[in-house]
C-alpha cells in the first residue's frame, strides 16, 4: 500500500492548517427539495430545522417547480437515464439539439453548444478559439472558472480594473498588435451583484476590433425586460460574440451549461473544446427539464417580474433597517459587515432565527470586505422576506450596527 | 537608479493598487497578492517599451517580478 502514514500525516497537517485559518468548508445537509423553505441538518447530527433559504442561486424558483419535475420524469421515460457516451460518438439525442436551438433563440445568438457545466464551458472555450498569437483581456473580478479556462489557453493574458472602461481601453491599445483580442467579463458579478457595462464594452470592442465574451450565469432567465440576460439589459442583444451560461442557477438549477454565440466560434468548440469532447453528454432528464424551463420563461415574464419586485422590496428593507448593502438592482444583495468574524457570527445568529444565509470573507472576497451574500428568488413570498428582514434587524440590533457607517463598524469590529 | 525605482513603483501603484496599500521597494508584489501573475504582461510590456529592451519569457518569472528592487535588477541585467 503506497498510502503510508507519512503521506496521511502530510495531508492531515494541511487540513488542520485550513481549519486553523478559518477556511474549512463544511457542508450542511438539506433534507428537502431546493426551495424558499428548506429543512437543514446543521451541524451534522443536529435535529432538522426548518429555515428560509436566502443564499441559493434558485433565482426563478424553478428548481422544484412541478412542471419542470414532471418534464424531467417524462424525459427519463422517453429518452432514458444516461447516454454512456460523449456527444460526438453516440451521445447526441434529438432533445440535445432541440435544447441548443432553444437556447440560441432565447439568447438571440447564432448557435449554441451544450457542456456538462458552465465551469466546463469556460474551461474549454478559450483554448478552442484562441492561439498564442492572441490576447485575452479580462475584468479582474471574473469568476474562478474563467480564470481556470484562461490558464488552459496559450494566448497572452492581461487584466483590467473591475468595470474600469478607461483602463480597458488602455489595454486594448497596448495589445493592438495581436492577431485577435478578446475582452472577457461576467455579466453579473457573483460576489458584488453589479452588472458589467456591456454597452460601453461593445463600443470599445467595435472600435478596436475585439471579440467580447460574457459569462451570464447569474443573469440568464431574469436580467433584462424579458430575462434574456445582461446583453438585453444593456441594449446589446446580438452584439456579444460569446455568451456562456449555466442551467444550474436560474434556468432550473440542475446542471449543465453552454457556449452560445457566433456560429463559427461555436463550431470551433464542437471540434476542439476538450470538456465537450472528453466528458459525458448531459443526462436526458436534465435536458427535458431545461427545455420545459425555457418554455415557461418564453411564454411569460411573470417569474422574472416577481423576482424584480422581491429584489426591490428586499433591498429597500435592508436599507430602511439601517444596514449597508452593495448598491445595484440584481437579486444578489451583499450585506456588508467588513469583519470576517462578524460575518460568521451574524450568519450563525440568523440561522438561529430560522434564516439560512452564509458569511463570505477573505480570500473569497477582498480583505476587509466580509459580508453576508443574500440572493433573492421568485420562489420567495412576501412573508418569507418579511420574516427574514425581522431577523436581520434583530441580529443587526444585537451587534449594534443598525444605522452605523462603514467606518463606525470597522472601528468597532476591525477589518 | 532611483529614477528607475520610482518610475517602476509609480507604474505598479497606478496599474495594480486599488486600495491604500503602501508599496515599498521590497514589498512582495506577486507573492503578496498585489499583482496577479495574470497581470504581469502589462508590467513586462511597460518595461520593454520604457527601457527599449526585450525580456525573454524565461526571465519574466513571478520571482523576478516580485518586488520593485527585483524588477530593477532584472532590467539592469538585461540593459548590460
Amino acid at each position: 500500500m503506497a498510502y503510508s502514514d507519512k503521506t496521511r500525516g502530510m495531508y492531515s497537517e494541511i487540513l488542520t492548517g485550513v481549519k486553523e485559518a478559518g477556511l474549512y468548508k463544511q457542508e450542511r445537509y438539506i433534507h428537502s427539495a431546493q426551495a424558499a423553505d428548506i429543512e437543514v441538518e446543521f451541524p451534522t447530527g443536529a435535529s432538522i430545522k426548518k429555515v428560509i433559504n436566502i443564499c441559493s442561486n434558485n433565482y426563478l424558483g424553478l428548481s422544484s417547480h412541478p412542471e419542470v419535475v414532471k418534464a424531467a420524469h417524462a424525459g427519463l421515460d422517453s429518452h432514458g437515464y444516461g447516454m454512456s457516451s460523449v456527444r460526438f460518438i453516440c451521445g447526441t439525442q434529438d432533445i440535445h439539439r432541440q435544447l441548443e436551438n432553444m437556447v440560441t433563440k432565447f439568447l438571440g445568438t447564432e448557435d449554441t453548444i451544450l457542456f456538462p457545466s458552465c465551469m466546463d464551458a469556460n474551461a474549454g472555450v478559450f483554448e478552442a478559439v484562441l492561439t498564442k498569437d492572441d490576447v485575452m483581456i479580462s475584468d479582474r473580478l471574473v469568476h474562478a472558472s474563467i480564470v481556470d479556462g484562461i490558464r488552459l489557453c496559450s494566448a497572452t493574458h492581461d487584466t483590467f480594473k473591475h468595470s474600469d472602461m478607461e483602463h480597458l481601453e488602455e489595454k486594448l491599445q497596448l495589445h493592438n498588435d495581436k492577431r485577435l483580442k478578446m475582452v472577457i467579463t461576467d455579466g453579473v458579478f457573483s460576489m458584488d451583484g453589479d452588472t458589467a457595462k456591456l454597452d460601453e464594452m461593445v463600443a470599445l470592442c467595435e472600435k478596436y476590433d475585439a471579440l467580447l465574451f460574457v459569462d451570464d450565469s447569474h443573469a440568464s432567465g431574469f436580467i433584462g425586460k424579458t430575462g434574456r440576460g445582461t446583453h438585453e439589459k444593456c441594449g446589446v442583444m446580438g452584439k456579444i460574440d460569446i455568451i456562456t451560461t449555466t442551467f444550474g442557477k436560474g434556468l432550473g438549477g440542475a446542471s449543465g451549461g453552454c457556449v452560445s454565440g457566433r456560429k463559427e466560434l461555436v463550431e470551433m468548440c464542437r471540434q476542439k473544446a476538450r470538456p465537450y469532447l472528453f466528458s459525458n453528454t448531459i443526462a436526458p432528464p436534465i435536458i427535458a427539464g431545461v427545455i420545459k424551463v425555457l418554455e415557461i420563461l418564453s411564454a411569460s415574464t411573470d417569474r422574472r417580474d416577481k423576482l424584480e419586485k422581491n429584489t426591490d422590496f428586499w433591498r429597500k428593507g435592508l436599507i430602511d433597517a439601517g444596514l449597508i448593502i452593495k448598491e445595484g438592482d440584481t437579486p444578489i444583495v451583499p450585506l456588508m459587515l467588513f469583519n470576517a468574524k462578524l460575518s460568521q457570527n451574524f450568519s450563525r445568529d440568523l440561522y438561529d432565527e430560522g434564516i439560512y444565509a452564509i458569511g463570505f470573507f477573505f480570500p473569497v472576497v477582498p480583505q476587509g470586505q466580509a459580508r453576508i451574500r443574500t440572493q433573492i428568488s421568485a420562489g420567495h413570498e412576501k412573508h418569507h422576506l418579511e420574516k427574514a428582514l425581522d431577523a436581520f434587524r434583530k441580529v443587526g440590533r444585537k451587534y449594534e450596527i443598525l444605522g452605523k457607517t462603514k467606518q463606525e463598524i470597522i472601528d468597532r469590529y476591525g477589518m | 537608479m532611483e529614477d528607475m525605482k520610482e518610475i517602476i513603483r509609480n507604474y505598479v501603484i497606478k496599474e495594480y493598487v486599488e486600495h491604500d496599500t503602501v508599496i515599498g521597494f521590497d514589498t512582495p508584489l506577486i507573492s503578496g497578492g498585489i499583482v496577479d501573475s495574470f497581470s504581469m504582461v502589462s508590467l513586462k510590456r511597460f518595461l520593454e517599451n520604457k527601457y527599449k529592451i526585450s525580456i525573454p519569457d524565461d526571465k519574466a518569472t513571478p520571482e523576478a517580478f516580485d518586488s520593485v528592487n527585483k524588477i530593477v535588477n532584472l532590467v539592469n541585467e538585461i540593459i548590460k
